[in-house]
């Protein structure tokens, strides 16, 4: 059922003119209920320009949210590559042959992927101080927490991807005197890398909106900086949230976009996988955190 | 293990898993039946609907969850005076539980629409050759197919939930986390103990609830 259209008949007189009557009907509905939240905030004095204000001055850019925002990607970058890193490590050492290292990778893994990543940021900021006797920045309590969340979920991705791929290609290499390392290095995990790029480019979606977590542990992020510290300074902190949060949804929707357009791009190159399945199987690795 | 002997952080300890149970109980309740709706709108004949549904899905997926949270604190609550409870902690709760129910119906709509894509076009075709209504199409024909195949991803959906449930705790709710960082901030000496005993209770609770998705999946799945 590619398109949803089949679930209906194309629309005849009376239908065209029902759809027309319940557009309406819904759109009036919706107007009203925008219209109320407006009226509500208006209530509350929350469209007073003063509040808004701020977003007109520069200083309120350059101070607060493009630092923010820096802060956020700088999080988010080093946290990608770290955990692609983690992720092929551990996706490998869960394929390999040997048990006592497939056990562990797989423990730490499972391990990893079921502790929700406040806890981690929590631990890694709290209470890795009292262990190694040194402070840990907030940028590293963040960073740390998402690398090992994402990677363990990475690392799923790309196991998935790796065993999805066609017996063949692993025994031609070692039909031609390949080794293990190099089946892996040079066979798999390039082809599996590729077919696992929109989930790579979706977790990162995941993984942005997780460095929000950071103005928790006062990592200067966008939220911290955007919200928090602005609201601080101009008591404004409705409209200094939704600003962000449009910010944010921009952010995302373009990183969104990217995964779908080279899932369409690759998508078509790969023969052998049905396309739908590979879809809901794509779709069942990414968890929706935070 | 001596942080735990003593009854005052047990019951700590107890009490916030058990706000997470709660919150993740109420809330996957609420994103079930408002993400089957957006779904149903998303792939409805009437373009606002769709509309509506398509919108609410790209705001909530893109925006942090931390963000959602945090607005329905300082928005609702604190602007609008939208107060659910008279008693702090349950009023934080249910606020949390709106909070976590908007932001994963996203999610629940996306998982549901694309179950719905994985029935076979003649399913609706025969469907709509009998003469059944758009409605009656969705309900009695190919909802009840999508639903089988759409349990592995639920069952991701909600660990997520529970896992995203401790962000309540910024709010200023008693959950696991923030009682892990008090109790970490009062016995320095016991930080390893302390977590383990926390982040192993997740995964005492969430990786077994994963496999039972996982067979539930594998059994209910629609052998084509």
């Amino acid at each position: 059922m590619s398109t949803s259209s089949v679930l209906y008949d194309h629309p005849g007189p009376r239908a065209k003119v029902r759809n027309t009557v319940l557009s309406v009907i819904f759109g009036v509905a919706l107007l009203g209920l925008v219209y109320w939240i407006y009226s509500k905030f208006d209530q509350a004095n929350q469209w007073e320009g003063w509040l808004w204000k701020p977003f007109a001055e520069p200083k309120t850019w350059t101070q607060f949210i493009l630092p923010g925002l820096w802060a956020t990607l700088k999080a988010a970058g080093v946290g990608m590559l770290l955990s692609l890193a983690f992720g092929i490590i551990f996706a490998v050492g869960r394929l390999s042959d040997h048990k006592w290292i497939s056990v562990p990778a797989g423990a730490v893994v499972e391990f990893f992927r079921a502790v929700p990543l406040l806890l981690m940021i929590f631990f890694v900021f709290y209470g890795l101080p009292y262990v190694i006797k040194q402070p840990v920045t907030a940028f590293w309590s963040v960073v740390i927490g998402l690398t090992l969340y994402n990677g363990s979920v990475l690392a799923e991705a790309f196991r998935a991807g790796i065993r999805a791929l066609p017996g063949g290609q692993s025994e031609a290499a070692y039909a031609i005197g390949m080794r293990k390392t190099q089946v892996m290095q040079l066979i798999l995990i390039p082809q599996a890398a590729r077919a696992m790029l929109p989930i790579i480019v979706s977790q990162l979606v995941v993984l942005l909106k997780d460095t929000a977590l950071g103005y928790i542990v006062a990592y200067p992020e966008l939220l911290q900086r955007g919200v928090n510290d602005l609201a601080a300074n101009y008591g404004n902190i409705i409209p200094a949230a939704m600003v962000i949060a449009v910010i944010y949804i921009i952010i995302n929707s373009m990183l969104t976009w990217f995964a779908g357009w080279l899932e369409r791009r690759t998508g078509t190159r790969r023969v052998r996988v049905p396309r739908q399945r590979a879809g809901t199987a794509g779709s069942t690795v990414v968890e929706p955190q935070g | 293990m001596h942080v735990f002997s003593d009854p005052k952080n047990f019951d700590a300890f107890v009490s916030s898993f058990l706000w997470i149970l709660k919150l993740t109980g109420a809330s996957a309740v609420g994103a079930l039946v408002l993400g089957v709706l957006l779904a149903a709108m998303r792939v409805s004949p009437v373009p606002v609907l769709r509309g509506f549904g398509a919108a609410w899905v790209n705001i909530f997926r893109n925006t942090p969850l931390t963000l959602v949270i945090f607005f329905c604190y300082f928005g609702l609550f604190v602007t609008l005076g939208l107060s659910l409870s008279q008693d702090l902690f349950l009023n934080i709760y249910w606020l949390g539980v709106i909070g976590l129910s908007t932001y994963t119906a996203a999610f629940v709509c996306e998982a549901v629409r694309s179950g719905i894509n994985t029935v076979p076009t003649g399913q609706a075709e025969a469907a709509r050759a009998i003469g059944l209504t758009f409605a009656q199409t969705l309900r009695i024909v190919v909802l009840p197919q999508a639903a089988r195949s759409v349990i592995a991803p639920f069952g991701s959906i909600l660990i997520a939930l529970c896992k995203n449930a401790t962000i309540v705790g910024t709010i200023g709710l008693m959950e696991s986390s923030s009682v892990m960082k008090d109790l970490i901030n009062f016995n320095g000496d016991a930080v390893i103990p302390i977590f383990l005993v926390f982040a192993g209770t997740f995964a005492a609770i969430l990786i077994p609830t994963g496999y039972f998705f996982g067979w539930l999946a594998n059994r209910l799945a629609v052998k084509r």
